[in-house]
């Protein structure tokens, strides 16, 4: 995972509130199994199916087309758990969300990517919506933990310490658990089948599934 | 507190009780490694975890932990027949190649196990309660319907199931939601739901847990439960408890993959405790008397859009907070509708019956008792889609799938179908859904397609009606 420490750029505003993982990424696309080049659905209908006379989407429009932050209303990324909503901002080249809340599993799927979504109070979160609807740049500094506006203002915003850790090292987290708790895992997991072994199928119960046959494959 | 929680000291809540059984090691900075149970695969969120897990070189942990089916692409037509070449049949093939390889049960769309992951967990006994569930799907909420502490994750989160069987995660807090009265004629749980979010809003339970209790809740039937626990992901909490009583254990007992004999009577003992305690503290205490709801339906593009149908379209220029009035504004541009019409004098063009909300053999025998000996609208198209196989096989064993056809509906195969649209079954440009589905976002069920959530009775009616209507109004 590319590391996240600092990032300068303009920030492109998009004030909505709620808005669902459907809109970040439409479901039709899902059908593709690969996760590079997701970028070029981002936003599908948001960017492609403009009311006539409409200027273009917010990212489409110079300097924002550049941006590497994202500023949203509250709720951004509720609904559907599809990470590929987070592959398509990745891919485009958002590194940075920040909104007054977001929806618990893309938050989640942020970090998994190397995307570090900061949460902010309403007047703060103000404040940098106006800095980048006037497209002045910001200064993400994740080891000082604080958004630098043009002006030289900073405003903090907190982190998970290893959530913040991990972005900034570019860690991976299965790696890690398996380098550290690899132990913890196979004594927590010999525990639990001693004492409630129903949680593990088995073999008698997995039986259930042999006369399982395939369909043919023609895809 | 949450520390003196976590020890097991003091009163404890149901989603406590179940997180501290799991708990693999606590780190320093307050969160938990998890240990997982349970993990459902779909053909969706599972690609590029598999492919993840062969970039690493890494087994499959625990093969025996996971079931794989495909539910989202699978089309629910002609299932006997190959699937036509393109991005789902290539999608479903590979789920298909991943289990094989990583030696986990795949079950086929033509299998009379197959269904949607939510669905098919509980019917097969795979779900149960104290266990941890997971599923890279949002709706892993509904299994917390059996007492299981049950999430959606993403799908690198679904790779660290795969190849830790855990996850780093911090508690959450916690909410309860007791809902009291008895639900009156014509109004369902799917109701309850829609004007509960209604009330709390789609980040009502944002940060928090929600267990449902009260009388209300205990007098639901599991597949009401399951309705119920569903729809808490659509009001921002991606966990829903109920804690398990007779009923759970009824509903449960001889189902293939629950345990059997003395490993049963073992679990049966265990999850006696998995009910919170009465002096277990909640950081947030909602109360809800259902008795005098009406059945709802959505106006918007928001699961908190609902109002009774006997209501009208609201009006934005009465919202003070300009980030909502923008958002109601888009939302009725989106929708087509005008403010101040009435709900029920909203034409429709198409009905959804189905989904991981609404398709159990319960759904469609309330719905098929409205529209019994009634006929769909002319240019209503209506189709019905049993939440799984053995829904539908038990639906045709009562005769249900003649109830439908012969009022109009097509009778199809199971899948997640127009809930998602990511078959053939979808919205087209500017058409107009009732749906018994649990997302009204743009585009949920088709490009420029327009969803009004409501329970299966009242989308069985606005299909009699050609419009929404009042299920009231056709018993």
């Amino acid at each position: 995972m590319e590391p996240f420490v600092t990032l300068e750029s303009v920030a492109a505003p998009l004030p909505e509130a709620g808005i669902d993982t459907d809109v970040i990424f439409p479901a039709r696309f899902l059908l593709l199994l690969d996760r590079a080049g997701l970028g070029r659905h981002l936003f599908h209908e948001r960017r492609h199916a403009r009311p006539p006379g409409s200027p273009p989407f917010v990212l489409d429009r110079p300097p924002h087309d550049r941006a590497r932050i994202l500023v949203t209303g509250p709720d951004f990324g509720i609904g559907s758990s599809r990470e590929q909503a987070v592959w398509a901002l990745a891919d485009f080249g958002i590194r940075c969300i920040i909104a007054p809340s977001f929806g618990e599993i893309f938050h989640a799927n942020c970090f998994r990517n190397g995307l570090l979504p900061v949460t902010l109070p309403p007047a703060d979160h103000a404040r940098i919506l106006a800095e980048a609807e006037a497209a002045r740049p910001l200064v993400v500094d994740l080891p000082a933990q604080t958004i630098r506006l043009a002006g030289g203002e900073r405003i903090g915003f907190a982190i998970e310490p290893h959530r913040r850790q991990a972005l900034l090292e570019g860690l991976d987290e299965i790696a890690l658990l398996l380098r550290e708790d690899a132990d913890a895992i196979g004594a927590f997991e010999a525990r639990q089948r001693a004492q409630r072994p129903w949680l593990f199928l088995t073999r008698e119960q997995l039986s259930h599934f042999d006369d399982l046959t395939e369909t043919p494959a023609n895809g | 507190m949450q520390t003196e929680l976590a020890m097991g000291q003091g009163a404890g809540t149901l989603y406590d009780k179940i997180w501290d059984s799991h708990v693999v090691r606590s780190y320093a900075d307050g969160t938990d490694l998890l240990y997982i149970d349970r993990h459902l695969v779909q053909e969706v969120s599972s690609p590029q975890a598999f492919a993840g897990l062969q970039a690493r070189g890494l087994p499959l942990r625990r093969p025996d932990a996971h079931l794989a089916v495909a539910d989202h692409a699978v089309p629910t037509l002609h299932r006997d027949r190959p699937l036509r070449e393109g991005l789902a049949a290539r999608q479903v093939a590979r789920l298909q190649q991943n289990a094989r390889h990583f030696g986990i049960p795949y079950i086929p769309m033509h299998d009379r196990r197959h269904g949607i992951v939510h669905v098919i967990g509980p019917e097969l006994g795979f779900t149960l309660p104290g266990a941890t569930l997971v599923c890279g799907d949002s709706h892993t909420c509904t299994h917390g319907a059996f007492g299981a502490l049950a999430f959606g994750i993403g799908a690198s989160e679904c790779e660290s199931v795969f190849a830790t069987q855990t996850l780093r995660q911090r508690r959450q807090k916690r909410m309860r939601i007791r809902l009291t009265g008895s639900l009156p004629r014509g109004v369902t749980v799917k109701d309850v739901v829609l004007a509960l979010i209604a009330r709390i809003g789609i980040a009502g339970g944002a940060g928090h847990t929600i267990e449902y209790a009260g009388p209300a809740v205990e007098a639901l039937s599991m597949e009401g439960r399951m309705t119920l626990c569903n729809m808490a992901i659509e009001a921002g909490s991606r966990v829903a408890l109920i804690a398990p009583d007779e009923r759970t254990l009824d509903w449960l007992r001889g189902r293939p993959l629950a345990p059997q004999g003395d490993r049963w009577a073992a679990a049966v003992a265990d999850w006696r405790r998995l009910r919170s305690d009465p002096d277990a503290a909640f950081d947030r205490e909602v109360d809800m008397d259902i008795s005098d709801l009406a059945p709802q339906v959505s106006w918007g593009t928001t699961p908190e859009d609902c109002a009774p149908v006997t209501g009208h379209v609201p009006d934005p220029a009465a919202v003070s907070d300009p980030v909502r009035r923008r958002r109601m504004e888009q939302s009725l541009a989106y929708m087509g509708l005008v403010p101040g019409t009435p709900l029920r004098d909203i034409r429709i063009d198409r009905v959804f019956i189905g989904s991981c909300t609404n398709a159990r053999l319960e759904d469609l025998r309330r719905a098929a008792q409205v529209v019994r000996g009634r006929r769909a609208a002319p240019h209503v198209r209506a189709i019905v889609v049993p939440g799984s196989a053995a829904v539908r096989l038990a639906a045709e064993a009562e005769g249900i799938d003649h109830v439908f056809r012969e009022a109009g509906f097509e009778w199809r195969d199971s899948g997640c179908s127009m809930c998602v649209a990511m078959n053939d079954d979808r919205l087209a440009e500017g058409e107009r859904c009732a749906s018994t589905s649990n997302r009204n976002f743009e585009g949920r069920q088709g490009k420029g397609g327009r969803t009004h959530l409501m329970s299966p009775e009242m989308a069985a009616a606005a299909a009699l009606a050609g419009r929404l209507t009042d299920v009231r109004d056709w018993a």
